[in-house]
């Protein structure tokens, strides 16, 4: 028997300034996200820091996204398939804040984004849906 | 026999673990969090059970690369807390009852939940920091712990509907353990937030209290609430909120609500906790 089905795949790129982490997701960034988790080894984040091009190129990530880790662009990183579970493991071995790294995405300075956060946070009001606008 | 006596529910922010880690909880921003804590730190002298099950999310710090479970239960006898990049946390070696893990394992696969068991693995701040405020800062966990993990990052995720369920076959696989056990359940994660795009910083107050008012007594309210719903309203990581359904399903009909706790935000979350006891 069929399964009703919830809703489309498309309807999970519905939701505003959000990628939704999908199994196409989860495959193209296999090679970055297996970079991301050999920094749980310290040898392995101390040869990061020592030649980060030359560690970036023993993972079979594509360049685009090798370029998105040297210029620490969270952004385009989730863009090209990234998770932030994964993408904190880099932001850590900078020594940034977990608050510092969501904030870089955010389109306002990490001082601005704290701020937000201590008067409540983000509201969801107009960015639930694309489609409805709420 | 074995039972589950009690369930606690606590997101578990990193941030929350370090401030704890470095001496910070009486600092301006942290102590309201924690002062939420007291409540449950002195409730568990009195209520230290034998065994808790910790329902948590792996952070991509042992799985969700080259395995991705829905559902998996940790048989290794401990499991060490994991470096996620920045160290260890300084907290104590969880140690596991294996013997009712088996158990619980067995009567989830009969009851055709086809759970993922895991033998070796690190136990990240999803697992470590509801212990930690909880427990405080003891040289050893004062009870064996057995670490359930459920993907709530790659979608799709489990249904609130199939977490429900799950927490109810826990219930009667505990209640089908021989030896006389005093069980608590543990759901952690959440409440509402956002941890990437433009969209980072979500916070949806009225939905988290909404959660929290229905999920006591009036969970089926909670259940039919879909995957896509929990994103939109709650953010792409509220949604290991379903986590705490599993806690609830295990606690069974009735549950008394002995401490609830809500406040924005810790570092990048909604922080919510709440204490059921059992009432059969």
């Amino acid at each position: 028997m069929a399964r009703t089905r919830l809703y489309s795949l498309e309807d999970l790129e519905d939701i505003p300034g959000t990628k939704v982490f999908t199994a196409k997701r989860s495959r193209e960034a296999y090679h970055l996200h297996k970079f991301c988790m050999s920094l749980m080894k310290p040898e392995n984040r101390e040869a990061f820091k020592a030649d980060e091009r030359a560690y970036l190129d023993r993972y079979k990530m594509t360049e685009e996204q090798k370029q998105g880790v040297l210029a620490r662009d969270l952004s385009r990183l989730i863009e090209l398939g990234g998770n932030m579970y994964f993408l904190v493991k880099l932001a850590s071995t900078d020594g940034w804040s977990a608050q510092k790294a969501v904030s870089s995405m955010s389109g306002m300075s990490a001082e601005e984004y704290a701020a937000m956060m201590r008067e409540g946070g983000r509201s969801p009001e107009g960015l639930r849906s694309k489609k409805d606008q709420n | 026999m074995a039972r589950i006596t009690a369930g606690i529910a606590t997101s578990h922010v990193p941030a929350i673990g370090a401030a704890i880690d470095l001496g910070k909880t009486q600092d301006e921003y942290w102590k309201p969090i924690f002062d939420g804590y007291e409540f449950v730190k002195e409730w568990i002298k009195s209520n230290t059970p034998d065994v808790v099950i910790l329902v948590y999310n792996d952070h991509a710090s042992a799985l969700m690369l080259d395995i991705v479970p829905t559902f998996a239960i940790g048989f290794a006898d401990e499991f060490l807390p994991a470096d996620e990049g920045w160290g260890r946390r300084p907290v104590p070696t969880v140690h596991n009852h294996s013997d009712l893990a088996a158990h619980v394992a067995e009567q989830l696969v009969i009851d055709e939940f086809d759970i993922t068991i895991i033998n070796e693995m690190d136990v990240d701040h999803g697992c470590t920091v509801p212990l930690s405020l909880v427990f405080g800062q003891p040289e050893e966990w004062p009870c064996k712990v057995i670490p359930l993990a459920v993907n709530v990052t790659q979608f799709p995720t489990p249904s609130g509907e199939r977490c429900w369920k799950l927490g109810e076959a826990i219930r009667n696989a505990v209640k089908t353990f021989p030896e006389d056990l005093n069980v608590q359940i543990w759901g952690t994660g959440g409440m509402s937030h956002q941890l990437q795009g433009t969209r980072a910083g979500l916070i949806n107050a009225e939905f988290d209290n909404r959660f929290l008012d229905l999920l006591a007594h009036e969970p089926e309210e909670l259940t039919p609430m879909t995957r896509i719903e929990y994103l939109r309203e709650a953010g792409t990581e509220g949604i290991e909120l379903i986590m705490w359904l599993i806690m609830r399903a295990a606690l069974g009909y009735g549950v008394e609500e002995l401490h609830r706790f809500y406040r924005v935000p810790a570092s990048n979350t909604a922080v919510g906790h709440v204490v059921y006891e059992a009432r059969s």
